[in-house]
């Protein structure tokens, strides 16, 4: 029987994880993955409570957000495409045009 | 069905109003008075309906036709209740109404402003019906007024004749001292029942204390006094002759005046609890009958001697009100109604013939001109003057039998004189009019003619009703009428009277009339000159008489001038004071203008370029912080995040 705090503490490594690689990164698609990261880091969360309160709505939402991180990373994709082509790059540093 | 037709009644001539008020300037006349007695008509076979109905059954209806103001302890609703007492006054209005509407019609051709009139009276009608027909004070307040708003209209119907304008003013104010007396009595209503609902005082009102119910009956009994033209508040009436004759005959004569009685009837629960309105409703009545009369011997216009004749007639429905003979005076309204507007209307004939002429000292010989309106008229007289069988003398006698059987001798006394000199003022108008030689001019004299048949068919019906009128009403006490209005009016004939009393009452009651009839013919048949040296040796009284006891002229002193008098201190008061005041406001408001004007120029201005050069800078130095920089956004997310958890964590805590 593993712990709830085992669950937790996992899924808070792998946020944390996910937040400094979002900081940290120049290249896009590694940021882009860092999101994906964080996210899952939620569903192990959503999911380990599910189990503790046994409730199955933590589950469903967990699989809301999977949908929702699909859509997102299509999207996300798509803009890094976009700016590719103008920039020849994939370094956010170098993506400041949405500045005053 | 019948609850259908009771909300119908009162919506025809509405409907005609709407219609003949906005739209009637783009059709003819022959449109609009189609409409208006046609909807009159309507209304008249609706009510010939209910009647039957009523009649059937014997069940009143109560319609609620729509829910009005309802909240808290208040609810009144646009309601109709149709009991035998409304039944009656329904059937007159609206059957006398279609009467002079049609009437109307031959009347006022020619007359510019046609539509107009035939609006206002539509309106009369729609007022009239609200009034006899709501089941509350409140509707019947609202049809109290509308009668007394198309009163002031149709008086000031030749708005361009002073006289006219002032008379309808006249009518108006008077009728607004009586309403006041009227809203309070309904003040009182609601404060002592916490309702306006005729049917729930009426069940309560035994825990009225004797002094709260002559209050009560006294208010309302000052809102009848003024819209039935009672002393001391009759001086309109007379006056509201200047309008056109059908809306004498209708307004004030057969229908509008009698709301005051109506409304007395209609309470009489309430006055039956009070000993000391009683009498004071009766003794009013009895001076008012006898008042008018004597004025009525002088005057020498035609109209204004019917209309003194109405307010004495109208002081015999008092009187029998006063007496608790409320049948009676319903009785009395109907033969009224029916024998007035035919004296009027026929009246209106005699002018029409004479293009206009009023003043019976030019009239005369007029029998073989206009035979038709001259027997009509005869009829009218001798049913008002009491003698038999035609319907005034039933009405008028029952009244004086219930006086004289109930013990009020002073009040059979001045009924009786009232009902001689009533015979000798009519049949002397008659004789005036009709008999002896021509005294009119001799341009008016060459276009005398008969009345046409949409004026003298009207006159008929109401000629053949006012001789069988009194057929309701027979026998007396135990008549059809009574036995109708019995469930209403309380018991009538609870007091035994011996037949051989009323028998004798009654032929004391022809003597007196045909003893006023034989004055007037000595007077104003055989002895021609001798009114004037009757006159003439009672000059002072003559010339008394003749001023109606310069009554206009007292009220005009006691109150008019000195009210005017008041107006023009307020005025004075308004142009120097108040004026000086308004003007001492402006200039302070010019220097104070001009002193803002200043501060706003240099301060306010100031401070507020201040403020917006401030925001400019810090505006410079904040727009770093949008870099672009998806990292620093990401990382300004974070803090705050991190910030929002450490301030929620301390609220927690606290």
């Amino acid at each position: 029987m593993i712990p709830l705090s085992a669950y937790v503490a996992v899924s808070a490594v792998l946020f944390i994880t996910g937040l400094l690689g979002v900081l940290i990164r120049r290249n896009f698609i590694i940021v882009l993955m860092s999101v994906e990261i964080m996210l899952n880091a939620a569903n192990i969360n959503l999911i380990a409570f599910s189990h503790y309160l046994e409730s199955m709505a933590g589950q469903l939402v967990a699989l809301f957000i999977i949908a929702i991180a699909a859509g997102e990373a299509a999207i996300g994709l798509a803009i890094i495409i976009v700016v590719f082509r103008g920039k020849i790059s994939t370094n956010v540093d170098e993506m400041n045009f949405l500045k005053w | 069905m019948t609850d259908l037709l009771i909300k119908l009644i009162p919506l025809f001539p509405l409907l005609a109003v709407i219609l003949n008020g906005f739209l009637g300037r783009w059709y003819s006349h022959e449109v609009a008075h189609r409409l208006a007695w046609g909807s009159v008509g309507l209304s008249f076979l609706c009510t010939i309906s209910v009647f039957a109905d009523l009649l059937r059954t014997g069940a009143s209806h109560e319609v609620i036709a729509y829910q009005w103001i309802f909240g808290g302890d208040l609810t009144i609703n646009l309601a109709y209740l149709v009991d035998p007492l409304t039944c009656i006054m329904l059937l007159v209005v609206t059957g006398v109404g279609l009467l002079i509407h049609v009437y109307s019609v031959g009347y006022m051709s020619g007359e510019s402003g046609f539509t107009r009139f035939f609006t206002y009276m539509n309106l009369f009608m729609v007022s009239m019906l609200l009034l006899v027909m709501g089941n509350n004070y409140a509707v019947l307040f609202i049809g109290w007024e509308g009668v007394g708003l198309c009163s002031y209209l149709l008086i000031g119907y030749y708005y361009d004749k002073v006289s006219a304008a002032k008379a309808a003013s006249k009518a108006f104010v008077v009728n607004r001292i009586g309403d006041a007396g009227f809203l309070l009595a309904i003040f009182l209503i609601f404060v002592n029942f916490k309702t306006l609902d005729y049917a729930t005082v009426f069940a309560q009102v035994g825990q009225l204390s004797p002094e709260m119910a002559t209050a009560i009956a006294l208010c309302l009994l000052v809102g009848a006094v003024g819209k039935s033209a009672q002393l001391p508040l009759y001086t309109w009436l007379p006056d509201a002759m200047e309008g056109p004759t059908p809306v004498s005959a209708l307004i004030h004569a057969a229908t509008m005046v009698t709301a005051g009685v109506y409304m007395i009837v209609r309470n009489h629960a309430i006055y039956d609890l009070s000993p000391t309105a009683m009498t004071i409703v009766g003794v009013i009545g009895g001076l008012t009958a006898l008042f008018a009369a004597t004025i009525g011997l002088v005057q020498t216009d035609i109209k204004r001697v019917l209309a003194y004749s109405t307010v004495s007639q109208l002081g015999y429905m008092f009187l029998g009100c006063g007496i608790g003979a409320y049948t009676a005076a319903m009785f009395h309204l109907m033969t009224h109604a029916f024998f007035k507007a035919l004296l009027f209307l026929a009246a209106g004939s005699v002018i029409h013939a004479l293009s206009g002429e009023q003043d019976v000292r030019k009239m005369g010989g007029l029998r073989s001109k206009i035979p038709w309106t001259y027997r009509l008229f005869l009829i009218g007289t001798v049913a008002i003057a009491g003698i038999p069988p035609l319907a005034g003398f039933w009405s008028k006698d029952e009244i004086q039998v219930h006086a004289f059987t109930h013990d009020h001798y002073v009040l059979y006394g001045m009924a009786a004189i009232g009902a001689l000199l009533t015979s000798f003022y009519m049949f002397r108008l008659t004789y005036l009019t009709f008999y002896g030689t021509s005294r009119m001019d001799h341009h008016t004299e060459e276009h005398v003619h008969e009345s046409p048949m949409v004026m003298v068919g009207p006159l008929m019906v109401l000629g053949v009703l006012s001789i069988l009128g009194g057929l309701l009403g027979f026998p007396p006490e135990q008549g059809w009428l009574h036995q109708f209005l019995a469930p209403v009016s309380g018991a009538g004939g609870d007091h035994d009277v011996s037949t051989g009393l009323v028998l004798m009452l009654m032929m004391v009651a022809t003597g007196i009339a045909l003893l006023g009839w034989g004055l007037a013919h000595y007077f104003y048949s055989t002895n021609l000159s001798a009114p004037d040296r009757l006159a003439g040796q009672f000059q002072a009284g003559y010339r008394v008489l003749l001023n109606k006891y310069y009554v206009d002229e007292l009220y005009d002193l006691l109150w008019v001038e000195p009210t005017k008098w008041f107006g023009r201190l307020f005025d004075w008061f308004d142009r120097t004071v108040i004026d000086g005041l308004v003007h001492a406001v402006a200039q302070l408001a010019g220097v104070v203008a001009i002193g803002s004007t200043w501060v706003e120029k240099h301060v306010i201005y100031g401070i507020i370029n201040v403020v917006g050069y401030g925001n400019h800078l810090a505006a410079r130095q904040w727009r770093q912080l949008q870099s672009g920089m998806v990292h620093h956004y990401a990382a300004i997310i974070v803090a705050g995040l991190f910030l929002l958890a450490v301030v929620i964590q301390l609220i927690m805590q606290l």
